[in-house]
């Protein structure tokens, strides 16, 4: 027991108590004072600070993808489209149980593969709850009707329309316009990044990848008001995108289909160009593949089976494909020899059917066993006479040839406005004595000389070259942009003729005349090797075959029955029309095609027709 | 005999409602921003405060000297219903702190906020101030096992609270100077030294067990965006109802634990001191009240009660201002929540039969 309560002090507890009541009361006041502080600091000091946070969190700059600009060819056909395409898409927050499940269930009803799956968890991952993910890409129309009558089944799944690029032409065209697809690591590290923020897809080859810019537009933005979870809750501000420009290729759609019909199932190239400006009216490859399927990601087996193909569709055999110009080099041989002086327009060379170097022992065959007896330029050319070329190239020398082969821009790419060019090979002593260390043998000239050996050439080369020669001179730059216009102000710039490229000077211009008339005479000459193919036409056109060796058979084997059809002959063919007043020039090659005037040369009139008659 | 007013005979002390009515005004002005606009939520949270001060009304028409006889077995059952709550409590947010009797759900904790004060007040005044060593060691041991029982739940911020509650009565009985200075300053030197000596392992543990419902991450973040409210609001505010970091969802428990980062955020520095004006008067008058009672339990437990209510503002603004560790501590009278706020008018009732009671002696 304590001491009882009456010894209790009263007057000195209350006093102890008001003390430390009065302490606390002073402890209060203090720690007031600090949150006072606190408040301050964060509320008046730091404000700004602060304030700038707060608007960080709660507006977000999303950006407004622009709509690509479309592609037509100059005769108004359009070859690159966005077309409204439906996805079915899933918003994970809104569906009711398990995605797996409701994936399942959709199956019922749309075709979904283990890609489509796939590839929606990939980007589910990335995305918030609230937020759409595709499941599946381009659906057709019976889809979109059968999920819209079913709909009600599936909450928080819905079709979305959305634009997708859509090549109409497909095949024909695919080389040319090229594709776009989804933009991959490489190309977002040397892309603005800002500029292409909401963008999906980029020109990956083609008219597509060079005029990218111009087709992709500006991208626009707009401010929105999100919450914690980046849900938008409101609209602040929007700054519009700007669309792509619509870009006009100088192709013309008729004379390429026309092109692609006639190359169909053989593999080749077909180069047309406008020699008066430099358009390119055609250009082919040949076996096309279908762009489509490059848009929303390749499927890899068919990627596999289009990479593996014999046919290499993917390979653009008009810039890519170089081979051996074969007799077609001849008109431009000729040219040289009459300009460098090598030789006159009545000289003669006897032709017995084979040629043999001065000293060596080793013969060079003509085409034509009994040979062609005396022959002049003309002849040659008009008879592909190869005795008289084989000579011709000896006298010149391989240093002139190349300067005067140079000249018409072989082993040197054309600088069409697409990528991916090849150069080909103008061969040199000194090339070889780079490339391969070897020197130069005089035989090799010889082989040059009739578009062998060494030599190899794009058709877009052969062509360029074809067009100088029917222009007289007059070198022109090949190109694919005709126009780029604004879809909306409709504002146009045209691109005019590049002709910016040095041209050919003749010691005498009668020497363009010379080689001119050679090459009508292959045509419509009596002898002309491609004399079948000038039957009947209403113009008259100049043209010089080829055969272009794929494999070197031993001289004096010439039975060539039997080989395999990979291992056989190109065919080449070039040619310009009309002949005074040309409007068109071609160079034709047909891969295995042994023969240039049954196989390539019959082409080349087909367009012409076609062309000539459009034109008028 | 002089004729009694209607407010004396109903007990109330008028100044300590009108600052409680202002208080919560306030709260219930705020709590509509902070609830989502939401008209229901301010009609539970009227109810609420219906039932919190009519709870307050009844307990001031007790006596004090019968609170006193009481306080032991009020002290007793809280112990009881903890343990209680231990074995067979409702579990609810991760944390047991339930009873459910007879379809209500209760928290024995919070009966713990005011019997603790009663019990250590009770058994200080019974004996002359100041107390002696022996006394003090049981008054602790009186406070530390409900402390260590709510801990557990688990349930730091009661548990801190109801510590507060205890040790404010222990100060304010007067214990040495030289025993407190003796006990902080040997507090403050053993920490770092034990601190230096334990593993990493240990010392997460020990993070942990000062903070349990939190992970690092999910405070940080809520503490971060708490600040950015209330800084952004400036010295006027962004407006009632526009507050972009609460309308927007980045202020955690908006409605209950950073109720004051919504209210700062719309009314800036001016609502923050007027707010604060609001509160120190409330405590003033506590003081007050405490510091003219006539017995010696009336003092310590009115000014035990006043410093608490200090304490929970203080922690609570300490912590949504990024200042002290996030603990589940309510600003009181604000916040939206049915229990600590009957638990604060019921201390407000002692406070008001403290002061009206002995008025009736005097007069």
């Amino acid at each position: 027991m304590g001491r009882p309560h009456s010894v209790k002090d009263q007057k000195y507890e209350s006093r102890l108590i008001g003390n430390r009541i009065f302490i606390a009361g002073v402890c209060i006041l203090l720690l007031t004072v600090m949150l006072i502080g606190r408040m301050f600091y964060l509320q008046i000091i730091q404000h700004d600070h602060f304030t700038t946070l707060s608007r960080d969190n709660q507006v977000q700059i999303r950006p407004l993808p622009p709509i690509r600009g479309l592609i037509f060819s100059s005769d108004n056909v359009l070859l690159a489209d966005n077309r409204p395409s439906f996805s079915l898409e899933i918003i994970p927050e809104n569906i009711s149980g398990d995605v797996e499940q409701v994936i399942t269930r959709l199956q019922e009803f749309i075709r979904i593969d283990e890609q489509d799956i796939r590839r929606y968890k990939e980007l589910a991952k990335k995305k918030r709850r609230f937020e759409r993910t595709p499941i599946r890409l381009n659906l057709t129309d019976e889809e979109v009707a059968t999920f819209s009558v079913n709909r009600h089944l599936f909450n928080g799944v819905d079709v979305v329309a959305g634009l997708s690029r859509y090549y109409p032409i497909g095949p024909n065209l695919a080389h040319v316009v090229g594709y776009v697809g989804r933009i991959d690591k490489d190309e977002l590290a040397n892309l603005d990044p800002s500029e292409y923020s909401g963008t999906t897809y980029i020109g990956k080859i083609g008219a597509e990848k060079a005029y990218e810019e111009v087709l992709h537009g500006k991208v626009g933005y707009e401010q929105v008001e999100v919450n914690s979870q980046g849900r938008v809750i409101r609209q602040l501000d929007t700054t519009p995108p700007e669309s792509g420009k619509n870009v006009y290729l100088t192709l013309n759609v008729s004379l390429q289909n026309l092109a692609a019909v006639d190359l169909s199932g053989k593999r080749g190239a077909i180069v047309a160009v406008d020699p008066r400006n430099g358009s390119v009216l055609a250009m082919v490859s040949s076996p096309g593949y279908d762009p489509n399927i490059f848009v929303n990601g390749i499927d890899p087996a068919a990627y596999k089976k289009l990479m593996t193909s014999n046919d290499r569709p993917l390979l653009n055999r008009a810039l890519q494909g170089t081979y051996p110009p074969g007799s077609t080099i001849k008109p431009f041989m000729g040219f040289a020899a009459l300009n460098y002086n090598v030789r006159q327009l009545q000289d003669d060379t006897w032709c017995p059917g084979w040629f043999r170097i001065a000293g060596s022992k080793r013969p060079y065959r003509d085409w034509k066993k009994g040979g062609h007896g005396h022959i002049n330029l003309t002849g040659a050319i008009a008879n592909s006479c190869d005795v008289y070329f084989y000579s011709l190239a000896l006298d010149m020398g391989i240093n002139r040839l190349y300067t005067a082969m140079q000249e018409f821009g072989f082993g040197r790419i054309t600088g069409i406005d697409i990528n991916g060019e090849a150069s080909g090979l103008l061969p040199s002593p000194e090339w070889k004595k780079r490339t391969r260390n070897q020197p130069w043998y005089t035989g090799e000239t010889v082989n040059v000389g009739i578009g062998q050996g060494y030599l190899l050439v794009t058709p877009m080369q052969l062509a360029a070259a074809t067009a100088a020669l029917a222009n007289r001179g007059v070198r022109v730059k090949p190109h694919l942009l005709a126009e780029v216009r604004d879809p909306v102000t409709a504002e146009s710039t045209q691109f005019p003729a590049a002709l910016n490229q040095s041209s050919i000077t003749a010691r005498d211009p009668a020497y363009w005349d010379v080689i001119i008339n050679a090459m009508v005479e292959v045509v419509h000459g009596a002898h002309g090797t491609a004399r079948s193919s000038g039957n009947g036409a209403k113009y008259r056109f100049g043209g010089k075959t080829g055969t272009a060796q794929v494999i070197s058979l031993p001289q004096d084997m010439s039975v060539k029955k039997d080989i395999p059809e990979e291992l056989r002959d190109h065919a080449l063919f070039i040619a310009f029309a009309p002949a005074d007043t040309p409007t068109i020039a071609v160079s034709v090659i047909v891969e295995n095609g042994e023969h240039g005037n049954t196989t390539a040369a019959p082409i080349a009139r087909h367009l012409f027709d076609h062309w000539l008659n459009v034109s008028e | 005999m002089e004729q009694r007013s209607l407010l004396q005979r109903l007990h109330i002390d008028l100044p300590l409602l009108i600052g409680l009515l202002v208080l919560c005004g306030i709260g219930t002005v705020i709590l509509y921003s902070a609830g989502g606009h939401d008209i229901s939520v301010i009609y539970s949270q009227i109810i609420r405060l219906c039932m919190a001060f009519l709870m307050m009304l009844l307990i001031a028409q007790l006596p004090p000297a019968q609170l006193e006889r009481w306080s032991l077995s009020i002290y007793l059952i809280g112990i009881l219903l903890l343990l209680l709550v231990l074995f067979a409590g409702t579990i609810g947010k991760g944390a047991q702190r339930w009873l459910e009797i007879g379809g209500f759900s209760f928290q024995p904790s919070e009966i713990m906020k005011l019997a603790v004060p009663m019990v250590i007040a009770w058994y200080f005044s019974e004996r002359p101030l100041p107390p002696s060593i022996v006394r003090i060691i049981i008054a602790c041991f009186l406070i530390t096992l409900p402390v260590l029982l709510i801990r557990q739940q688990p349930d730091l911020g009661t548990a801190f609270l109801v510590a507060v509650a205890g040790f404010s009565v222990l100060f304010i009985a007067g214990i040495r100077w030289r025993l407190i200075g003796g006990i902080v300053s040997f507090a403050a030197l053993s920490t770092p030294v034990i601190w230096y000596f334990m593993h990493d392992y240990q010392k997460r543990r020990i993070l942990t067990f000062l903070n349990p419902e939190q992970d690092p991450l999910g405070s940080g973040y809520h503490i971060i965006q708490s600040k950015i409210a209330i800084g952004s609001g400036g010295i006027y505010g962004k407006g009632w109802l526009n507050g972009t970091q609460s309308r927007l969802d980045f202020l955690p428990e908006r409605s209950t634990d950073f109720i004051f980062s919504v209210f700062s955020e719309e009314f800036g520095f001016m609502g923050f001191l007027l707010l604060i004006c609001v509160y120190l008067f409330i405590i003033a008058r506590c003081l007050y009240i405490a510091l003219h009672a006539q017995h010696t339990y009336g003092r310590l437990l009115g000014s035990g009660l006043a410093l608490t209510f200090f304490v929970y503002i203080f922690v609570n603004v300490g912590m949504v201002t990024g200042q002290l560790p996030v603990v589940g501590v309510p600003l009181p009278l604000v916040s939206r929540g049915g229990t600590s706020m009957v638990t604060l008018m019921i201390g407000f009732g002692i406070l008001m039969a403290i002061h009206t009671h002995r008025r009736l002696l005097s007069g």
